[in-house]
């Protein structure tokens, strides 16, 4: 402690004796490991180390803007893995695409907590201590302080000094002949308020990695698209490690409507999903949620709008006559939302009689949908985000669309192995079609584009570690500027008799006043004379007042 | 009102270079000024700061401020807080130096006033802009160059006011000034656009203000900090080629109490900032905090500033070392101004950059 001690007041000018914790005399000889371990751990709670530990913080956090990390974006992992076959197992076994969950970045932080905790703790006891000490005995000579004015002509009112002192909110004591004041204290109290309140960061961090959660999907618009909150609907999710699948709330969720406004440049202008909710036991409700206007639910969770986009409907009348639809959300590809995908039928054109699939006879269209299409091919790319011309570009395939094999293939693609190796082949060009539009195709099947319906991509979320981090960053900024604007400083007035000759009544003595600030603080000369003057309600007349006093 | 803040930026680059010109001028005419004389003085100098002209015809503001400034132990040595002259040209052009002087220090408030204006049509390059894209001027990175930039320069202003001695550092401002201006105009510029529905919330502008009002005066804040590296080589007898530079500059003490100051008060609005684009990223991305490239570099800033405020408040940590950290701390602001929006991908990707 009187390590830390040391250094941490260094910046105060003086350390009057009984104001500090005095060092603790040695008297027994410790034993050699107890010595290593006080060693080190004052070697740890130094403020050196504490800036080391900052500084390697600093340089552990740069490689996770360098890497691609496995929380923020799997793909780029992926396509970093790919791009470098060789590096890539090198990198991921020393934790490169986790950075932030890496042994090393925990072990600094780690260290830098124990730290904080270790310099704080005693600097807390230091503190409460000096709360509840008297301010201290006035040194002898109050004209070697840096600031120092001589009263004559006063009335040597201790007592009224001392009120008016406290009136301005010092804290005050008087000794015989002397009043000792101290004032500023905020300013420790704001460092400590400032590092514990880093410890609740931290605190509210590990609550949200704990017992939080997030999901996230896709939503097409449409009541038979509904979702409700399980594991198993999202396609991405992560639960804290105190939480499991049945820990979920319950609710459910419909898109029924969502609106995009678009500048005549393309440029998005707003977005509003429109939704009906339904949670425990409430009927269920309209609500409407945006970017930067996330929908919250009443359990805590929140529910976030991140993408939108378009999913075609798609009828699909086989050689039986039976008809299917599919209104698969196809993915954008480019800001005027050109989107990919597929309209997928494995279970068409069944045996008439046994009613068993037909793996030769299975049919798929591979799609481009364009909200505007150009008016004359190349019908590649979309004009603009909104539906002012809609159409679809589909490529019709039949054959073995492989999906029995038990590889879960992907909704947004077709199993390009089977196309490969010749099981599932592509009849002819593509074809255009317009909303209503119908393409026959070889075998008399046909294919019609009905229209489209919106679909969202959403993230639930919930992290109830959030508030606990709200709550300390408050104080952490409170603590801060308390600390760093905050000012220690220290006056004293002293009574002596006053020389005959200046005196001008029979009562009125010398009054000395000396003042010391603790730390830098430009405004103290201003601050001392104000006080000096107000020592007396018509403002004394001061003899001798040093060089500060007087430019 | 676009074609006008065009314009007008180009008037403002030209009032800065003019500005730059005129502090050039005064550092050339100065030579052996008081400000070199003040150089030869190191043990008075914490006193020649503050005591600015006792009676000279620069503004006085301020000047108590640097004489407390001094905390000086009990039995401080004999001298200190004394009235002497002026330093930086503050004093009156006492008649040895004659019309050299009088000449820098016409350079000088010439290049002082062009500063005024140029800030005064900067601020008009923001206003028209933001008025001719009917929102706050923040929706790109040129736009917020510009903004912090300005905030640097009034922030300049201001300072320069307080304590006119510190004017010789004004060729050092000027010069980011036009630096930093024709790269926003040459480079970065973008066409006027509306804000994309991610960034309509009144987090943004919350956000946004404050960390252009935090990295303004952060950028400011290391004109000081190198000023004071310089000349504290310079006073360690250094003659090479930036230290040669120290000879004009206001001295090491209170070059370095001034980048303390400087950023002790930005340090907190950019954690304001920072906790606010965390409000912000919650309601829209759902998470306060998500390791994104510029919250990460954001991090990285922050937590190089609170090491320079702790080796500040650490004397076994000498001055230079810690300004040294301020120094880091500033060009890992600027990575994550320029370096983050150029180099990754993220969801910061506002740069308005294909
Ligand atoms: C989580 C990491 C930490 C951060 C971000 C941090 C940040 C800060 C900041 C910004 C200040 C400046 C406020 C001021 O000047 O009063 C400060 C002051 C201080 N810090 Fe820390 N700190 C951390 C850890 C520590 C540790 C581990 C120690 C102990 C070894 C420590 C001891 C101190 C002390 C004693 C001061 C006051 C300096 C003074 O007397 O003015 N801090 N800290």
């Amino acid at each position: 402690m009187p390590a830390v001690d040391g250094q941490a007041e260094a910046t105060e000018v003086e350390n009057p004796p009984g104001d500090e914790a005095p060092t603790p005399p040695r008297v027994r000889r410790t034993p050699a490991p107890v010595a290593l371990l006080r060693n080190s751990w004052r070697q740890l709670t130094s403020m050196r180390t504490a800036l080391i530990l900052l500084f390697l913080l600093a340089v552990a956090a740069i490689p996770g803007s360098v890497l691609p990390q496995r929380n923020i974006n799997i793909e780029n992992v992926n396509a970093y893995q790919a791009e470098h076959p060789d590096l890539f197992p090198v990198l991921d076994r020393i934790g490169g695409f986790d950075v932030y969950a890496s042994p090393w970045f925990s072990a600094i932080y780690v260290l830098l907590f124990t730290s904080l905790v270790g310099c704080i703790v005693p600097r807390l006891l230091d503190h409460v201590r000096a709360l509840r000490t008297a301010p201290p005995a006035a040194p002898k000579r109050l004209d070697r302080l840096p600031q120092h004015a001589v009263l004559t002509d006063h009335d040597g009112d201790l007592a009224a000094i001392a009120a008016m002192l406290r009136r301005r909110r010092w804290r005050v004591a008087v000794r015989d002949d002397t009043v000792s004041a101290e004032k500023g204290f905020l300013k420790e109290t704001g460092n400590l308020l400032f590092h514990l309140s880093l410890i609740g960061v931290l605190v509210g961090i590990g609550l949200g990695s704990w017992y939080g959660w997030h999901g996230n999907r896709l939503l097409v618009a449409g009541q038979d698209n509904a979702f409700c909150n399980t594991l198993q609907q999202y396609s991405e999710s992560r639960l804290g490690h105190r939480v499991d699948g049945s820990d979920l709330p319950p609710f459910c969720l419909e898109l029924t409507d969502f609106k995009a406004r678009f500048l005549s440049t393309g440029q998005p202008a707003s977005f509003r999903a429109e939704t009906m909710v339904a949670e425990g036991d409430r009927a269920p409700y309209r609500a409407s949620f945006s970017v930067n206007d996330p929908l919250r639910l009443n359990d805590g969770a929140s529910v976030y709008l991140l993408g939108h986009g378009y999913a075609p409907i798609i009828r699909y009348t086989d050689r039986s006559g039976e008809v299917q639809v599919s209104d698969e959300a196809f993915l954008t590809i480019d800001g005027n939302l050109t989107s990919e995908g597929v309209a997928i039928f494995p279970d068409v054109n069944l045996d008439p009689v046994t009613g068993a699939r037909n793996p030769q006879l299975q049919v798929a269209f591979e799609g481009l949908y364009l909200p505007t299409a150009p008016d004359a091919p190349p019908y590649a790319r979309s004009e603009y985000p909104a539906e002012r011309s809609p159409a679809v570009m589909l490529f019709a395939y039949r054959g073995n669309l492989g999906m029995d094999a038990g590889i879960s293939g992907s909704v947004y693609r077709l199993d390009q192995r089977q196309v490969d190796n010749g099981k599932l082949t592509r009849l002819g060009e593509g074809k255009l079609l317009r909303p209503g539009e119908k393409w026959t195709l070889d075998d008399g099947t046909t294919v019609e584009f009905l229209g489209t319906r919106q679909y969202i991509t959403l993230s639930v979320r919930y992290d109830p570690g959030e508030r606990v981090v709200l709550v300390s960053s408050v104080v952490l900024l409170a603590g801060l500027m308390l600390s760093l604007f905050g000012r220690r400083r220290r006056v004293w007035f002293r009574v002596g008799s006053a020389p005959g000759e200046t005196s001008t009544t029979e009562r009125s003595s010398l009054v000395e006043v000396g003042g010391l600030p603790r730390a830098e603080y430009s405004g103290f000369s201003d601050e001392f004379d104000k006080l000096v003057a107000a020592t007396r309600p018509g403002g004394a007349r001061q003899v001798g007042a040093t060089e500060e006093g007087t430019d | 009102m676009a074609a006008l803040s065009d314009q007008l930026l180009v008037v403002a680059i030209l009032g800065y270079l003019l500005a730059m010109i005129g502090h050039a001028a005064e550092y050339a005419f100065g030579t052996r000024s008081v400000v070199g004389r003040a150089a030869i003085r190191p043990a008075r100098e914490l006193a020649l700061v503050g005591a600015g002209g006792g009676g000279g015809s620069e503004p006085v503001v301020g000047t108590k401020l640097d004489a407390a400034d001094v905390v000086a132990p009990a039995g401080a040595e004999p001298g200190f807080g004394a009235v002497g002259p002026g330093f930086g040209a503050a004093g009156p052009a006492s008649g040895a130096d004659g019309p050299k002087l009088t000449r820098a220090l016409l350079a000088g408030r010439i290049a002082a006033a062009l500063t005024v204006i140029a800030a005064v049509v900067h601020l008009g390059v923001v206003v028209t802009r933001g008025v001719a894209a009917e929102r706050m001027p923040w929706g790109n990175m040129y736009e917020y160059l510009l903004t912090v930039t300005l905030v640097g320069v009034v922030g300049w202003l201001w300072l320069l006011y307080r304590r006119p001695a510190l004017r010789h550092l004004g060729l050092f401002v000027t010069l980011a000034m036009v630096l930093l201006l024709a790269v926003a105009g040459l480079v970065l510029y973008v066409p006027i656009v509306p804000l994309v529905p991610a960034l309509d919330s009144y987090w943004f502008v919350v956000h946004v203000a404050t960390i252009a009002t935090s990295s303004g005066i952060l950028l400011l804040g290391a004109v000081p900090a190198v000023m004071y590296l310089i000349r504290n080589g310079y006073d360690q007898g250094k003659r090479s080629f930036p230290y040669t530079l120290g000879a004009r500059v206001p001295a090491a003490a209170s070059l370095e109490r001034l980048t303390f100051r400087l950023h002790a008060f930005a340090f907190p609005i950019f954690t304001f900032a920072v906790m606010a684009g965390a409000v912000w990223a919650e309601a829209a991305w759902g998470r306060y905090w998500g390791w994104d490239p510029k919250e990460i570099w954001a991090f990285i800033s922050w937590v190089v500033y609170a090491g320079y405020l702790h080796a500040r408040a650490t004397p076994s940590v000498k001055r230079p070392v810690a300004t040294w950290i301020a120094v880091l701390g500033f060009l890992t602001m600027q990575m994550n101004l320029y370096g983050v929006n150029i180099f990754f991908e993220g969801l910061h990707s506002y740069g308005g950059l294909d």
